[in-house]
């Protein structure tokens, strides 16, 4: 015989069921798994919740409390209540969510997405069913297995010594700070009930108030798998379980915990057009222009040396004067030993393979770098580097340019912006038919927010660029 | 219209900004951690919601609920990210739950390297989960369509129902050009026929995906197959480069794509008529162009890929064998470059 309930909260007749018996659930006789559904159907209805609700239905026995629970209905993975319900709530404010949950799926498998969930202090309600056993495939050992007992996969009693001790969920959770409320409850008699229907109940009126989380660990018996009667069933409780899980409120802070509201979407393109600073930061879109030359430009040296931010330098002028241009930075093993190195590629048309096999341009900072690529220089090309590096066989057939980089930063009046000089330097003999004046207005776009800065590097690019234009490489 | 240089992991959050998506789930896994970033950096202050999930696996089921609400949703990750969310794929797939999850592969199997690959490919376009049912898939260029097509996800998502998948690579990722920024933001409606989002219109449904009878589910998945045929009738996208009088067509998306352009244009140099073909949907494949061009004469296909050939089984599949399929390919994080490509194509040239 199957099990009937009827209650306000649940649906009055189960077609989600489907098959003869409409009226009765799926659960086994006996099952107390129907008194939950029950308590947590007339709390909703009688606090108003039904429409604001989302049952979360497990993988286990429960799978389809979706046929009963008159409220919005989910079912999910195994053991991934807790985050489903994370993202329910984090995008509806208003949703009360129930998350209904199996030893197996919250204490074992969905151990960390119910743990984190719990830290996080997420706005649901959990229904913890602690059967000490995995109801729907068999009657397996579950975490919360008491020690000793027998089922399929502890055939001569659970053994401490191979698995372990009973998980207790309650007092774990009340470990963390952030749940707002955490209880222990059984149905092994009336004056239980009547505390367990209190905690049911808590549990939702803090969701109703949208307070945080709040965990109920509901102790009952398994009696298929465990082949109990119902007194058999709930002796075993009431002697067992609750020797082993104490009952009780472990926590309620419901009194003083404030209404914590979660942020309403802005999707005015106003507010997104602001938050990425299009006000400041605009260049115009890109000219077509197929006659001029694409030139490809390679950057390299240490890591310190700022090879990247002097790629992007170049690059966004490129971008302000409305040609096409990409840069990519190395990455991967090229990275190691602390250098680094980008290419740039600038044209009058959509830029083809970011990468610079060959390169127009080299700018070399540091010996490794420029012994490295200087092969990789075009014929007719130009190769620029660090005059620091000092003596070097140029190759053949290639523009060769040492750059007192450091010097020219110094008496601009910044040291530390060599890479800055380099630009100035590019911007007289790169090449690039770039206007001057943009190549400022990157420079103030890339150090954006520090006056101070972009005077700096303003005026070693400018001592560069001019140093740059009378040199014949 | 506004331009600004901006890095392709920036720009897919670009794009999920103006294209309404709510909430973002993450877990960091370089390359893709930048994602991850951008949207605690821009998310909060449109009002949208992030959240730093425990594993990916978390994070995949936070977008499950999210989705579920009907809202536009997200995640992004990497290789070994994209496994652990597999199980989620299948659950939303089989709940018809929309979803937009970006892939930033890295090399594997394993834990591999963080260097730019396209291995995973088949657990993204065949679908690493269990069960009958496909992603939508997209492969962006470049950092415009990073943003773009992230955008596009989205529409798609809520168009069919699916998970769209935003396939790109380390390169893509790391790359800076300029965007032009969307002309329009979206400020989605939820679908309540079907959405479960805690309000009095939406309290009939139910969002799962179990059916217990066989019959039920077999009527369920016949259906899906259904949704498919329309998706691969409608939605098939690619471009073509110098394809028009070419005999040898180069196939290949993402960055390789963009490097295949290079050799395509040294080989014609050379008096090889080369031609590129890119798929901009992997699934949908654009068989139906690429039959074109074997109809019309194309000789000989080349796959390029960072892959060992995952992508040419599906050339082959839609060629039906009409023409021989080459593979030019890099493994372990090594980009495949401009020359190799091109040797390739001389050889297959040397053949015809
Ligand atoms: C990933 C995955 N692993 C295993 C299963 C099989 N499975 C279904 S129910 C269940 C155990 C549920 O036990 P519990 O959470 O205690 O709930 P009960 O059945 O006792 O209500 C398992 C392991 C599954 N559905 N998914
Ligand atoms: S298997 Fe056990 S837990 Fe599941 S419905 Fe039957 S008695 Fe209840």
């Amino acid at each position: 015989m199957e099990k009937v309930i009827q209650t306000r909260g649940l649906y009055k007749t189960f077609p989600r069921k489907g098959g003869s018996a409409q009226t009765a659930t799926h659960y086994c006789p006996g099952c107390e798994h129907g008194v939950l559904h029950k308590l947590i159907g007339e709390a909703l209805a009688d606090l108003g919740l039904q429409d604001r609700t989302v049952v979360i239905s497990p993988v286990g026995c429960s799978v389809f409390a979706y046929y009963y629970f008159d409220t919005g209905n989910i079912q999910v993975a195994h053991g991934r209540a807790a985050a489903v319900g994370t993202g329910i709530s984090r995008t509806k404010n208003d949703a009360v969510v129930i998350s209904y949950q199996g030893d197996g799926d919250l204490a074992s498998i969905g151990l960390n997405e119910t743990l984190q969930a719990a830290n996080r202090g997420e706005k649901i309600a959990v229904f913890f069913v602690n059967n000490t056993v995995y109801g729907m495939t068999g009657g397996q050992m579950a975490p919360t297995t008491l020690v000793g007992e027998k089922t399929e996969t502890s055939p001569e009693g659970r053994d401490p010594l191979q698995a372990g001790y009973p998980l207790h969920m309650a007092e774990l959770i009340s470990q963390l700070k952030a749940p707002v409320y955490i209880a222990r409850v059984s149905f092994s008699n009336m004056a239980k009930l009547r505390q367990a229907r209190q905690a049911i109940r808590k549990a939702l009126e803090i969701q109703r108030d949208g307070k945080g989380y709040a965990f109920v660990e509901v102790l009952m018996a398994c009696p298929t798998n465990q082949k109990m009667n119902v007194e058999a069933a709930i002796r075993f409780v009431s002697e067992q379980m609750e020797a082993e899980y104490p009952l009780g409120v472990l926590r309620d802070r419901s009194g003083e915990a404030k209404t914590l509201v979660r942020a309403e979407s802005d999707y005015r393109k106003e507010t997104l057009d602001r938050l990425l600073h299009l006000d400041t930061d605009r260049a115009p879109d890109a000219k077509l222009d197929p006659s001029a030359r694409t030139v490809s430009v390679k950057m390299a040296g240490f890591g310190g040396q700022g090879v990247l931010s002097m790629g992007v330098i170049l690059a966004r002028t490129a971008c302000a004067a409305g040609k096409f241009v990409s840069w990519y930075p190395s990455y991967g093993p090229e990275q190691r030993g602390g250098t680094a190195n980008c290419g740039v590629v600038i044209s009058g048309q959509p830029v083809g393979s970011p990468v610079v096999a060959e390169a127009d341009v080299l700018v070399a900072m540091n010996r490794p770098s420029l012994e490295k690529f200087a092969g990789e220089v075009k014929p007719g090309g130009l190769l620029i580097y660090n005059a620091a590096i000092g003596e070097f066989a140029a190759p053949a057939g290639v523009r060769v340019l040492a750059v007192p980089a450091q010097e020219l930063a110094k008496q601009g009046g910044s040291p530390r912006a060599s890479n800055t000089a380099m630009v100035g330097v590019l911007a007289a003999l790169g090449g690039f038919g770039l206007p001057d004046a943009v190549y400022r207005e990157a420079i103030a776009t890339h150090f954006s927010g520090k006056e101070s800065v972009v005077k700096q590097n303003e005026a070693v690019f400018e001592l560069a660029r001019q140093w740059g234009a009378k040199q014949k490489p | 219209m506004a331009t600004q240089l901006v890095k392709g992991n920036t720009a897919v959050i670009i794009g999920a900004l103006y294209a309404g998506c709510d909430s973002f789930f993450g877990y960091p896994i370089t390359p893709a951690s930048e994602i991850l970033h951008e949207a605690a950096k821009k998310f909060p202050a449109a009002g949208r919601r992030m959240v730093q999930a425990e594993s990916e696996e978390a994070a995949i089921n936070m977008v499950f609920g999210a989705g579920a609400t009907g809202r536009r949703t997200m995640t992004a990750s990497s290789g070994p990210g994209i496994s652990l969310k597999q199980e989620g794929v299948s659950y939303l797939s089989g709940a018809q739950v929309p979803a937009v999850i970006v892939d930033i592969m890295r090399a594997g199997p394993g834990l591999g390297n963080i260097g730019p690959e396209q291995g995973d490919y088949n657990q993204v376009v065949k679908g690493g989960g269990h069960g009958n049912y496909r992603n939508l898939v997209l492969a962006p260029a470049s950092v415009q369509e990073m943003c773009d097509f992230t955008r596009k996800a989205f529409e798609l998502a809520q168009k069919w129902r699916m998970v769209v998948f935003v396939l790109a690579d380390g390169v893509l990722g790391q790359m800076i050009e300029p965007l032009r920024f969307p002309e329009a933001s979206v400020a989605p409606e939820t679908d309540t026929s079907w959405a479960v989002d805690g309000t009095a219109v939406t309290r009939p449904n139910v969002v799962t995906s179990i059916f217990l009878n066989f019959d039920q589910q077999e009527a369920f998945n016949r259906q899906l197959q259904e949704k498919y045929a329309a998706v691969e009738a409608a939605e098939q996208d690619s471009e073509d480069y110098r394809m028009e009088d070419a005999d040898i067509g180069l196939v290949a998306y993402g960055i390789s794509a963009r490097i295949a352009q290079g050799a395509v244009d040294a080989a014609r140099a050379e008096g090889i008529r080369a031609g590129l073909f890119r798929p901009k949907t992997l699934y949908p494949f654009p068989k139906d162009a690429l039959n074109a061009f074997v109809a019309k004469g194309g000789k000989q296909l080349v796959s390029v890929e960072m892959s060992n050939g995952q992508m040419r089984d599906d050339i082959k599949l839609a060629v039906e064998c009409r023409c021989p399929v080459h593979l030019a390919n890099r493994l372990g994080g090594n980009l495949i470059t401009r020359d190799e490509v091109l040797a390739k194509v001389r050889e297959a040239a040397k053949k015809a």
